[in-house]
């Protein structure tokens, strides 16, 4: 093997409370496309942080073209050649493609812009890779495909050795995939080399040479694919984990009957969110005093399901019925009417009102309920409220009227709970219920869950934590881009079949 | 509105020094301003403290007061009016039609009733106008998804010019007694426009701390979103504040038309400003979701006072807008100076 290109060694970073890399090694060559992979939390968006200047490592050195080298800034990082090409892009949208293509560093003289050579030699550059975009059109006119190729032409005319692709494939269409990689294959023939982030094993298996893989910090394992397979991948990825063991519960829970059903729900590209996923197909069902499970890694489109059955999102099609009635949802205030609650996955962009007191963010969907006359809220209903499920719930707070800012993630994410709770929801959908608290407010999370499960509420639990999931449910749906790749009872169910599932398994249309 | 106070946070990281007294700072600010500048001009200028000079400023602030506390509920949703001064005028013209019965203006300074229509007819009239303005905003806002700023920016230069056109003629002045009293008349030593403003604050005081309609305006403000996925209807709540601006704009230009006996196309110019600065200074946020009524009130009062000592102190009248303008820029400053120490 040649001498690398790019040589971390020992490379730690710690987060409050959290070890993100623990002394990780990582090597790329020249020439080769190197797939990092890991499940959500793993550790690879640290680590692409440090290789593109945006993080400073605690411990560990960096070698490049084999030179001892600090990246201090995303500056600095991309001086040296090194390019990340992250999700959500770095283009400006008002600007045209030339001028993004030369931003910062635009030809002329002095102040003035030599405009006419600007466009030329974009067009050459975008020309080079086969690829028929006007240097004159504004970047919002271009589609997601068409912005990354932007950033990756505007890359390669920065003299870059190192490419980093952070999920790159997420947003884009089949074709737009493969001319992707076509350009990928072109780079390395030009002795390039590609980082890919990616979840999604089959395209690694395409496009890449060999992959190192991350669990909890640490890597696990790497190898040249084809000496490695899928499964070699899907068994690094998942192992055990030693950080998070959770008890299981649930095992007396009997379940009811059907209470939400949802039959062909679909979801085309949204032009003002297109990184949202497309949802093709989905149906499931959930019964009263169950919780199904939905796992899937990023971009799998669990919180698109979620959000499209509450009415937060629109969709295109598919059919919802509560008790074998079919309902018409098209708001969140149809989905409450209904008796449907969501618990998002954002907990202070999505469902806090940060500069309120705990009262007011719990009452909040319970105001009719807790009303004297037309318009009055009843102070004393009020407090009896959050008096009520601070016990149930065992909320710590000063008193109903702190700021719910003051409190802890896990007492925040109960307020939340209640707030839902309050209305006797007949289905319950909880988005990363656990997402951002500690270990020990997740049990309480999981209790409660558990507990709701058995006064008869139907829940959906969404999680990027397969313990979590293997812990809580009773059924398991899977999802791997936009569609439902399988169902399992929770006790036919491991850490690693369902990893399979969710990255690995064929979709209904590749089949087809 | 006081909020909780005297809370222990329950997070551990104790607030230490500047953390601690910024926020009690800013909860208090307006009301410790406006004791400090009375006590100021008390001492610079006698004058300043008797009953007859106090009663004369509520007089002067109960006009644009009236509007601030809709504007109150406007950026409690982190929305904007600027087209309330442009809607005075409209509807000021409008009742001075209604009352003299036509367009007409005579400039006869006759006190005694023509052929109009009287002065609740005229008050009545005032308020469909500004519900109607304020209808229309609130649909291209809601419906047409156009930021408030703009929306309200063409209301602006719409109902000015509406004004211009009504009043092609001149102003119309010269009402009859009944409907001079509602800008002129007192009960008691307190000048009715004052009752008016206060009577609307302690309604809106009601309507934010113990309504649901008062906490579902704060949860626009505080997190759209959120609110959205709590089940509440945010259009229409974005919808209602631009109607109940509108309102209160209209009937401010009934008043603000008792009070000078007159309807005139240029009436209320600039009163956008004072009213956004009375809010502002009172400590409602312009990102929305925290305010209160009671702290526009002690904004209107304050910006009334400043006004009213720095004309005793026969400061050039210009200046009177350079402070204004200063003291918004520097309240906001505040603000968000509290605000990165609380994110902190």
């Amino acid at each position: 093997m040649s001498e690398p290109l790019l040589r971390m060694e020992h490379i730690t970073k710690r987060f409050p409370g959290v070890l993100a890399l623990d002394d990780v090694a990582f090597e790329v060559t020249p020439g080769e496309a190197h797939g990092l992979l890991g499940e959500n939390g793993a550790g690879k968006s640290t680590l692409l942080k440090i290789l593109s200047g945006a993080y400073q490592p605690d411990a560990g050195s960096i070698e490049f073209g084999g030179e001892p080298i600090a990246l201090e800034t995303p500056l600095a990082a991309q001086r040296r050649g090194i390019v990340t090409i992250y999700q959500e892009f770095n283009l400006i949208p008002t600007m045209t493609v030339a001028e993004n293509m030369f931003l910062g560093r635009e030809p002329g003289r002095g102040q003035f812009i030599a405009w006419k050579r600007m466009v030329e030699d974009t067009a050459e550059q975008l020309g080079h890779l086969g690829l028929s975009i006007d240097p004159l059109a504004p970047v919002s006119d271009l589609s997601v495909g068409e912005q990354q190729m932007v950033e990756i032409v505007r890359a390669l005319s920065m003299q870059s050795r190192l490419i980093v692709m952070d999920e790159p494939t997420s947003a884009l269409s089949e074709q737009e995939v493969d001319r992707l990689f076509r350009i990928v294959a072109d780079l390395k023939a030009r002795g390039l080399s590609v980082i890919f982030v990616t979840h999604r094993l089959n395209e690694v298996m395409r496009i890449c040479d060999r992959v190192t893989v991350l669990r909890d910090g640490r890597r696990v394992g790497s190898g040249r694919v084809g000496e490695l397979g899928v499964d070699d991948f899907v068994k690094l990825m998942v192992g055990r984990s030693q950080t998070q063991l959770f008890t299981r519960l649930g095992d007396t829970r009997a379940a009811g009957p059907v209470v939400l059903q949802v039959e062909g729900l679909t979801r085309s590209r949204d032009p003002v969110n297109p990184h949202a996923t497309v949802l093709a197909d989905i149906s499931l069902d959930v019964r009263a005093g169950e919780i199904l499970g939905i796992a899937g890694l990023m971009g799998a489109g669990r919180t698109e399901v979620a959000r499209s059955i509450f009415g937060a999102d629109p969709r295109d099609s598919g059919t919802i019925a509560i008790d074998g009635r079919p309902v018409t949802i098209r708001s969140p205030v149809d989905a409450i009417r209904h008796g449907i609650g969501l618990v998002p996955e954002d907990r202070k962009q999505q469902a806090l009102f940060l500069d309120l007191a705990v009262r007011n963010n719990l009452a909040i969907s319970s105001l009719e309920q807790l009303s004297w006359g037309m318009w009055f809220v009843s102070d004393r209903a009020e407090n009896a409220l959050v008096e009520r499920f601070r016990k149930a719930l065992d909320i710590r707070m000063a008193s109903a009227e702190t700021k719910i800012a003051d409190l802890s993630g896990g007492n925040q994410q109960k307020v939340v709970l209640a707030r839902w709770l309050a209305l006797q929801p007949k289905v319950l959908i909880v988005d990363e219920p656990t997402r951002g608290i500690d270990v020990a407010a997740k049990a309480e999370v999981h209790q409660q869950l558990d507990k709701m499960a058995r006064a008869g509420i139907a829940i959906i639990a969404i999680s990027s934590e397969l313990p979590e999931i293997l812990a809580i449910s009773d059924r398991i749906v899977t999802m791997r881009e936009g569609r439902i790749t399988g169902s399992v009872l929770r006790d036919d169910a491991t850490e690693e079949s369902l990893m399979h599932l969710m990255a690995v398994a064929p979709t209904p249309q590749s089949i087809a | 509105m006081a909020k909780a106070e005297k809370i222990v946070p329950v997070s551990t990281r104790a607030r230490s020094g500047l953390g601690a007294v910024v926020p009690l700072l800013s909860r208090y600010a307006p009301a410790v301003c406006l004791v400090v500048l009375m006590v100021v001009f008390a001492i610079l200028q006698p004058q300043f403290l008797t009953p007859r000079n106090l009663f004369n400023v509520m007089r002067q602030i109960s006009i644009e007061g009236l509007i601030a506390i809709g504007m109150t509920f406007v950026i409690l949703t982190a929305g904007i009016d600027l087209s309330v001064g442009s809607l005075v005028a409209c509807a000021g013209l409008v009742a001075a039609m209604i009352a003299k019965g036509s367009t007409a203006s005579s400039f006869s300074l006759s006190t005694s009733a023509q052929a109009g229509y009287g002065w609740f007819a005229a008050m009545l009239g005032a308020m469909l106008v500004g519900v109607l303005g304020g209808m229309i905003q609130g649909t291209a806002i809601t419906k047409l998804k156009v930021p408030p700023f703009v929306v309200t920016l063409g209301g602006l230069s719409v109902f000015r010019g509406l004004a211009l056109m009504i009043s092609s003629s001149g102003p119309i002045s010269g009402f009859d007694a009944g409907y001079r009293w509602w800008g002129q008349g007192s009960i008691g030593p307190v000048p009715v426009p004052a009752l008016i403003f206060v009577g609307f604050a302690v309604l809106a005081f009601i309507v934010l701390r113990y309504t649901r309609y008062g906490r579902q305006v704060y949860a626009v403000g505080g997190n759209r979103e959120a609110a959205r996925l709590s089940g509440v209807n945010v259009q229409r709540v974005l919808f209602s504040v631009y109607v109940i601006i509108g309102f209160l704009s209209g009937l401010a230009g009934f008043v603000l038309s008792a009070r000078l006996n007159s309807s005139e196309a240029v009436a209320g110019y600039g009163y956008e400003l004072t009213v956004i600065a009375s809010v502002v200074i009172g400590g409602t946020s312009l990102f929305g979701g925290v305010g209160s009524v009671f702290g526009t009130v002690i904004g209107s009062v304050l910006i009334g006072v400043l006004i009213n000592g720095l004309v005793l102190m026969d400061v050039n009248p210009y200046v009177q807008q350079i402070t204004i303008g200063l003291i918004l820029v520097l309240v906001v400053a505040f603000d968000q100076f509290a605000k990165s120490r609380r994110l902190k």
